[in-house]
Order: C-alpha cells, then sequence, then structure tokens
C-alpha cells in the first residue's frame, strides 16, 4: 500500500508552520498508523530530513498522549479509536491523508503535531478529586455502591484526557473532558461531599483556561475514542446550576456551564 | 559497599508495627523545611508524592509525558490483590503473603513480603474512598476475581483499566496538592543525572524537553518511581518512552542494581506480526479465569481451529496441571508455550502462537457475559489483529512484560544511596524472581501511600543535611556531563537510526536471554552487546539540536543506556547457575522440564556495584531467609 500525506510541520510554538507533502511507501495493512508514522519517520532520517514529532507512549490506547486530526476528524475514520489503535487496513492504497495537530487555543502547538494540553491538568487541579488523605479510609465494603452507579462511574471514568473533544468542537469547549469528571464522581456516595463545590470550581477553570462554551453540537461524543456520553454534560450542568442557585459553592464562578 | 537491608527482628505478625514505632518522626510544623524531589507520577510516584504533600513536605515531581496521569501505570488491565477475604474463600493475609513468596521462588524477602500482604487491604479502602469505580456485585458490595499462581478470589478490578482507575485516583490526589501549592508538577522533563553531595543524594538534573534546557533541581532526598526497563528488549508490552535512564544513571553513581536477569514474560500477549513493529500489546491475564489454552496435536496442522476436532487438540497446561490448569504462574505459562512452539505446534502465520479459546466460555456465559467481563479487551484485540475473537480463538504469545529486577533497596525503600528512595517497579524489592498477576500494581501503591511517608519521614528526622543549591560545584559538574553526552550524540552523525540499534539490542537479549537462557549464549550475548555498544557511538545518527523539542534525541540517550544495562543483565543471568521464576537456564531443569533451583548456593539477592564500564561490575550478595514459608520445588500440578 502507498499513500501520500500532508503533514503539518512546525518548527517551534512561535513558527508560523506549514503542510509538507510526503509519500508513504510499503504500507502493511496490519501496521498501527503510529508505526507507518515510525518507519517515515526512519526513512527522513535516513535521507537526513528532521522527523516529524507525534506524541504517543502507551500504544494501547489508554494513555490519552496520542492524538491528531486526519482528514479533519480527531483520531481518523475509525469510531472509539486513538491514533495509536488505528490500523492501516482502514485505509486503501492511494489515499491522500491531511495530518494537523489538535486546533484550540487552550493547546498552543509545541511542535509539529504535538501540543501543550497543561489546561486539562489544571482543570483536575481546581476540584476533579475525592479529598481523603492516605490512612484516613474506611473498610472498602463499608461504602457500598448500586452496581449501576458504579458502572455510569465507570463509562465516565474512561475518560483518556486525549483532548479530542476539545479538537473537534467548533467552539473548543472541554465541556465533554470536565463533565465526565465532574460525572464520575458524582455518581459515587464518595463524592457528595464536595459534589457542588467542584462543579463551580472545575467550570470555572475550564473557562479560565480559555475553553468555549457548549452549544450543543455533539461533535465531542463522536469523536471521543472511550465514546463519553454527551449525557454527562447535562449531569455536569444540573450540578453547577444547582450549585450556583443554593450557592454552595465556595470559590465563585466566572463563565457559564460550559 | 555494604548492604543492610535493615530487616526487623522477631514475629513476622508485628514486624512493621514494631519498625514504624522505632523510626523518628518529623514535627508537623517542620515537614514544609523540607524538600523532598519525587521522579515519576505513576502508581508509585503519585501516590508518595501525594501522601508526602498531604502531610507538608514541599514535593517537586517529574514525568516525561506531557501530564502525570500518562505514566505507564495507566495501562494495567486486569486488577490489584489484597487479602481481604470478602469471599469468604479461605485468603488470609499470610496466605497472600505465602502465595507471593512461593510464586517468587523464593528469591524475595520474606518481611517486605509480608508487610505487602498486610497493606493490601488499606489499598483497596484508600482507593474505595477515592472515587476508584471497581467492579461492584448486584448488592452493592465489591467484585473480585481470580489471578495467576492463586486459589482464591482475591483480585479487585476496574473492567479491563484497572491501572487507569488506580492512576487517576492517585493522579486526582497528586494535582489536589498541585492545586494546594503543596507539589509543583514538572511534566515533559527528563532527569538525567543524580547529585549526590557528601554522599548523599540532594538532587537531579534534567533536560526540559520542549526547550532542551539542561536544569538542576535541589532536595534534602530524591524517590525514583521510574518504573521498569522491559524496554531493554525494544518489543515488551511497556509504553513507548518506558526507560531505564533514571536508576541506571543512579546506579552509575553508586546504587546498587540488584538481581537484573528477573525479567518476567508475560504468556498471553499478541504475537509480532513484522519489523515494524513499535510494541506488544498484552491481553491481560484475567483472560485465562475463561479462555482456554491449547495447540493442535499434530506438529504443522494448519487448518484453521474450528476445523480441529477436540480429540485432535491438546490444551497443555491442563494436562500437564490439573490442579492450577490455565491459571499456572507466568513463568510456567510462558515457556510451555515456547516449548510447544518450539515443537512445530505453533499457530498463526509465523508459527509463534497458540490459541486462547473462549467458545466454551462463551457458551456458558453468552457473549453478553464475556463482554461484560473483557469487552475493551476483546475489542482491543480485533483492532490490532481485525480478527473477531467471538468468532476465532484469540492467537497469544508470550512477550516480555514486567522486570523483578531493579535498584536494591533496604526494608526502608532505600538504596545504598543515602537519601536516595526507590519505589514501584524501579525498585528489586517484593517479588523475588517472578512477579505474581495483580501484584505490582499493589506493590507500587503500599510504597508510595502507606511506606514511604514513613521511611522517608524517619530518613529525614534522623539525618543531618545542611541546606543545598544548585550553583554548588556538584550540580554543576553533573550538568556539563550531561550537556556533553547530549552534544556528543548529535555529532556523531553516523549511518544508522537510534530506532535500528534498539531493534537489533532487543532482538539479541531476546534471542539469548529472554524465556531460556545457557551460558554459551549468555557468553555470546555479552561479546555482542558490547560490540553493538561500540557501534552505536561511532555509526548512530541523531538530527536536529539539543535546544528544541527532539524526540530522536530522547530516544537516542535511553537506548545508550539500554546498550549498557544489557550487558548487566546477560552477566547477572550468567552468574546465576540455576533457574528460578523467570530466570530459566536450559543447564538446570527437573527431568519434567521444570526450573531446578539451587538454594544451597543462590538463595541471595545479587546486588552488582558499578566500577566503571572497561570495569566488571562487582556483585554483593544479600543472603535471604526463610523462617514461614519452607523452600520446597514450586508444584503447581
Ligand atoms: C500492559 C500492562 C498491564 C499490566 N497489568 C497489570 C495488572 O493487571 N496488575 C498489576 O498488578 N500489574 C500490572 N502491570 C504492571 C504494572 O502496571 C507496573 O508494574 C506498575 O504500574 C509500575 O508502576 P510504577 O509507578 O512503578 O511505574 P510507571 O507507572 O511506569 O511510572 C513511571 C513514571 O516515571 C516517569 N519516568 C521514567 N523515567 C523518567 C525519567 N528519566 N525522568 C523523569 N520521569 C521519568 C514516567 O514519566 C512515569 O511517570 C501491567 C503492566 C503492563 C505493561
Ligand atoms: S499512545 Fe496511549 S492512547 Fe495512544
Amino acid at each position: 500500500m502507498r499513500l501520500t500525506l500532508h503533514v503539518w510541520r512546525q518548527k517551534s510554538a512561535s513558527d508560523p508552520g506549514r503542510m509538507i507533502q510526503y509519500e508513504a511507501r510499503n504500507v502493511n495493512p496490519d501496521m498501527s498508523f503510529l508505526e507507518m508514522l515510525d518507519v517515515v519517520n526512519e526513512e527522513l532520517t535516513v535521507k537526513g530530513e528532521d522527523p516529524i514529532a507525534f506524541d504517543s507512549d502507551c500504544r494501547e490506547g489508554i494513555c490519552g498522549m496520542c492524538g491528531f486530526v486526519i482528514n479533519g476528524v480527531a483520531h481518523g475514520p475509525r469510531r472509539g479509536t486513538t491514533v495509536c489503535q488505528l490500523h492501516m487496513r482502514k485505509f486503501k492504497d492511494g489515499d491522500v491523508l491531511y495530518l494537523e495537530p489538535w486546533r484550540a487555543r487552550a493547546f498552543p502547538v509545541i511542535k509539529d503535531l504535538v501540543v501543550d494540553r497543561g489546561a486539562f491538568d489544571r482543570v483536575i487541579a481546581a476540584g476533579g478529586y475525592i479529598s481523603v488523605p492516605a490512612g484516613s479510609a474506611p473498610d472498602g465494603n463499608a461504602i457500598q455502591v448500586p452496581k449501576q452507579n458504579a458502572d455510569l462511574a465507570m463509562d465516565a471514568a474512561a475518560c483518556i484526557g486525549c483532548g479530542a473533544c476539545v479538537a473537534a468542537c467548533p467552539n473548543a469547549s472541554a465541556s465533554l473532558f470536565t463533565a465526565a469528571k465532574i460525572t464520575h464522581l458524582g455518581v459515587l456516595p464518595q463524592g457528595q461531599p464536595e459534589r457542588a463545590d467542584r462543579a463551580m470550581r472545575m467550570v470555572a477553570q475550564a473557562a479560565a483556561e480559555g475553553f468555549g462554551s457548549c452549544t450543543n453540537i455533539g461533535e465531542c461524543e463522536a469523536v471521543c475514542p472511550k465514546e463519553i456520553k454527551l449525557e454527562v454534560i447535562a449531569r455536569m450542568n444540573r450540578d453547577f446550576i444547582k450549585a450556583a442557585w443554593t450557592n454552595r459553592g465556595t470559590s465563585s464562578a466566572t463563565g457559564g456551564a460550559g | 559497599m555494604e548492604l543492610n537491608s535493615n530487616l526487623p527482628t522477631g514475629p513476622i505478625e508485628s514486624a512493621w508495627d514494631r519498625a514504624r514505632f522505632e523510626m523518628k518522626l518529623v514535627n508537623p510544623a517542620n515537614k514544609r523545611k523540607y524538600n523532598i524531589i519525587v521522579v515519576g507520577s505513576g502508581l508509585a510516584g503519585a501516590s508518595a508524592a501525594a501522601t508526602l504533600a498531604e502531610l507538608g513536605y514541599n514535593i517537586q515531581c517529574f514525568c516525561f509525558q506531557d501530564s502525570p496521569r500518562r505514566a505507564h501505570s495507566i495501562a494495567a488491565q486486569g486488577g490489584i490483590n489484597a487479602a481481604k477475604n470478602y469471599q469468604n474463600d479461605g485468603d488470609s493475609i499470610f496466605r497472600l503473603f505465602y502465595d507471593t513468596v512461593k510464586g517468587g521462588d523464593f528469591r524475595s524477602r520474606e518481611a517486605n513480603v509480608y508487610r505487602l500482604a498486610q497493606i493490601s487491604v488499606n489499598i483497596i479502602d484508600q482507593c474505595v474512598a477515592q472515587g476508584v469505580p471497581f467492579a461492584r456485585e448486584y448488592g452493592g458490595t465489591l467484585a473480585n476475581r481470580s489471578f495467576g499462581g492463586a486459589q482464591v478470589s482475591r483480585t479487585f478490578y476496574a473492567r479491563g483499566q484497572t491501572g487507569q482507575q488506580l492512576l487517576l485516583g492517585a493522579y486526582q490526589a497528586l494535582e489536589r496538592q498541585v492545586g494546594a501549592g503543596q507539589v509543583k508538577m514538572l511534566p515533559r522533563t527528563e532527569m538525567l543525572s543524580l547529585v549526590l553531595v557528601e554522599g548523599k543524594a540532594r538532587g537531579i538534573v534534567t533536560r526540559n524537553l520542549i526547550t532542551g534546557k539542561i536544569e538542576s533541581y535541589a532536595a534534602d532526598a530524591v524517590v525514583l518511581a521510574t518504573g521498569g526497563y522491559g524496554n531493554v528488549y525494544n518489543l515488551s508490552t511497556n509504553a513507548r518512552g518506558s526507560n531505564c535512564t533514571a536508576i541506571w544513571r543512579a546506579y552509575k553513581h553508586g546504587a546498587a542494581f540488584a538481581n537484573p536477569c528477573f525479567t518476567q514474560i508475560h504468556p498471553t500477549c499478541i504475537p509480532v506480526s513484522g519489523e515494524y513493529q513499535s510494541k506488544l500489546t498484552l491481553m491481560s491475564e484475567s483472560l485465562r479465569n475463561d479462555g482456554r489454552i491449547w495447540v493442535p496435536k499434530t506438529c504443522g496442522d494448519k487448518r484453521p481451529p474450528v476445523q480441529i476436532p477436540e480429540p485432535e487438540r491438546d490444551y497443555y497446561l491442563e494436562r500437564r496441571y490439573p490442579s492450577f490448569g490455565n491459571l499456572v504462574p507466568r513463568d510456567v505459562a510462558s515457556r510451555n508455550a515456547k516449548a510447544v512452539c518450539d515443537e512445530g505446534r505453533g499457530v498463526g502465520e509465523t508459527a509463534l502462537g497458540v490459541y486462547l479459546d473462549f467458545s466454551d466460555a462463551i457458551q456458558r456465559l453468552g457473549a453478553s457475559g464475556i463482554r461484560e467481563r473483557y469487552g475493551n479487551l476483546f475489542d482491543m484485540y480485533e483492532r490490532i489483529t481485525g480478527e473477531d475473537p467471538y468468532k476465532v480463538p484469540m492467537r497469544i504469545y508470550p512477550a516480555i512484560h514486567y522486570t523483578m529486577g531493579g535498584l536494591w533497596v533496604d526494608y526502608q525503600l532505600m538504596s545504598t544511596i543515602p537519601g536516595l528512595f526507590v519505589a514501584g517497579e524501579a525498585n528489586f524489592s517484593d517479588h523475588g524472581a517472578n512477579r505474581l498477576g495483580a501484584s505490582a500494581l499493589m506493590q507500587g501503591l503500599a510504597d508510595g501511600y502507606f511506606i514511604l511517608p514513613y521511611t522517608l519521614g524517619n530518613y529525614l528526622a534522623s539525618t543531618k543535611l545542611d541546606k543545598v543549591q544548585t550553583d554548588y560545584a556538584e550540580f554543576r559538574r553533573e550538568e556539563a556531563e550531561v550537556a556533553a553526552m547530549t552534544k556528543q550524540l548529535l555529532a556523531i552523525k553516523g549511518k544508522r537510526t537510534v530506532a535500528s540499534f534498539h531493534r537489533e539490542l532487543g532482538k539479541l537479549l531476546w534471542d539469548h536471554c529472554g524465556m531460556s537462557r545457557t551460558a554459551k549464549g549468555l557468553q555470546l550475548a555479552v561479546t555482542k552487546i558490547r560490540e553493538l555498544r561500540e557501534e552505536f557511538w561511532t555509526n548512530v545518527d541523531v538530527l536536529g539540536r539539543d535546544n528544541e523539542m527532539n524526540q530522536a534525541l530522547e530516544h537516542a540517550g535511553r537506548v545508550a543506556d539500554f546498550l549498557e544495562l544489557a550487558e548487566l543483565i546477560a552477566i547477572d543471568a550468567l552468574h546465576r547457575d540455576e533457574s528460578c521464576g523467570g530466570h530459566f537456564r536450559e543447564e538446570y531443569q527437573t527431568p519434567d522440564g521444570e526450573a531446578q533451583r539451587d538454594d544451597e548456593h543462590y538463595s541471595y539477592a545479587a546486588a552488582w556495584e558499578f566500577r566503571g564500564l572497561d570495569q566488571p561490575p562487582e556483585l554483593h550478595k544479600e543472603p535471604l531467609q526463610f523462617e514461614y514459608v519452607h523452600p520446597t520445588q514450586r508444584s503447581y500440578k
């Protein structure tokens, strides 16, 4: 198989960047997309050209490190799949592919396809946790969780923080990401004491990072490699509005629920 | 160098209590005067950093990924053990202790393992309270499954993403401390050297992976929680970035490296498909609960699996090990897979594979029952191979997965360098020559949540530590060395890519120091590794500059270290004239092909001291005593 790649090349944050064309020859259908790029990079190196920078680590779809846009779709054409788990058998000989980094104000480009997603960590630091210092926990079975709630929490907790939702959203909103964490912790009994505060603070932080607001377009759900459901955003909005009304949150929220 | 393991004396059941009581405490008001560096944000590093910060210490935490949440612990699938005995099936702290010592083939310390088993129950409590969404029964209680090497059901899990959920719990605790200003998190920052002042670990030198800047950080103590070194084999189940650099450079500064040849090969991974392969994917051991492993009875039987009738299949694990069956420990399952493939009965295009068949389980539980338990693993298998495991049996083959060896530490988790603590997979402490499934997550969190917070305090309270600053000559010297190495890698401008060296090294080790080893093969490996290392330093081609993001340069530094570590692994494997756990020397086996230990001569941890690359390392032995679990030949029949 042979492919033509147009890849976004940008030396550093300050460089304007541009698309450059490469040929990928000898593409084996069993390769993952990133293995295909590894091979392209080895060939570039041998020719003395700077290899394409892209992020990856686990290469099994769980760490959330990889991610770029293929022909306008975050993580490429296969639903529920990160680029590291996308295999070349999904493409045809002669395909022309355009590879671009996530584009969002809150995710500045570092180099080529690599962006800075530090804003996500700061959203979690603002309240995406349950405060329980080591040593202070009761017996595990003292806290019983109905199976449905445990499953619902797990569905939301499956988020890998890759940023595809932001990249796909016309408003560059981080609502799916933020809401997934608010839902995960909010449906568990352990998460109740901080529930209102958590929603207020995380939503405020997301706005402060420059993520846009949610207008229910649903592109995020379509590209999410973990298939996190849009309904988490409704739960977040409910928690946020309730918290704002009862004014239980201690921090002042700037910006709307998403 | 002297190895003092600082093991507690007296009854093992109360040893950890006594040790804690004897430890010196840091007054709460004084904790904020101490700075601690934690390198690594996996289960061990994140839990340590968060907990130490909760206690009031100032923490600087480092990782090479763009976020601490991406540490390789995230990829653990199957579960975490704890001696809760919630199933009322006969489990106890003593049984988990017993299983772990036996599973480790009697090459670990009893006191450490007992402590681990005790702490296991607190870990589950802590994680539940943090909101880790463990699997539940309909009544709302925690669910369990079984794992290899155990006959009780003590493994807690969150679908097939247990590591992810445990790590996110620790990460969230860590981010809470970042938000509180108690932890300064430095992602995309790679530790490249350790700084000693007056013989104590007092800081590190790092490279900023975005700007390339070489920087120093000073502290009162340093914790390394940098994970395992399985990627020395190039193809492993580890993440692409997993490396040995931090522990290897600490070794070169005087920390002893213990049992480097104790590497674990996991029996259930997706087979290699081609030269371009960048990593191997694990199919969790939990699958062996419901999947049955088999190969055709006759060599070279190329029929599709469904066309091979029952009587012509060999369920070799069930046949050879009737009491444990498909749930024998990893080393045993891996060796048996290799044996049937060596006989020519392997399956798939390369004939390096065996079937893991779920058809019986699907009949019993229905496809939906199987999806509930392993859905994400089945999806992953389908994505990678293009085959549907609900319809055709999975093909699996062993791959490098975990490293039991690591920096030597005493009972307090301190290395032979005062003030340098090592946690998680990076140390050698608890798994002996073979780790049982679902025990690494347990160990990483035990180290971070419940051991280091005490032992580090004890060190700080009992040691005189003058203030040090990063403009000291010791820091300047290390910075200069790191910068020189970086420049040198870029200056070689040879003909071969870094990746090609990594591939060649990996193949060499896999062939001669993988699932089975011989003295002759290991001698050859030592020579070849040296030659390859020489070629690397004259013929590697690393493009780009040092003052920018340069992924080839990062990889080159890691491969340079692997090329040195590989030699130590082979030397260690060569010196250990016995078979134990994951270390199988063909010369030492029982008549029916099981590992034959030599307790009289090798019942010790081998701790190696660096003496320069042109000198052989020096071996120090820490003898192992077994008072509670008497060494026997492991039998899973
Ligand atoms: C695919 C897979 C599945 C597994 N499944 C299970 C399971 O079901 N149950 C179980 O018990 N165990 C399992 N294990 C083993 C277990 O996941 C690991 O042993 C464990 O998570 C290691 O944790 P750690 O904290 O020691 O290291 P890691 O999680 O590897 O973290 C290492 C950290 O160190 C940082 N780091 C490394 N080098 C440097 C450097 N030079 N400078 C700065 N930072 C650095 C990294 O950025 C990272 O943050 C599995 C392992 C794999 C590979
Ligand atoms: S590299 Fe980890 S999700 Fe793709």
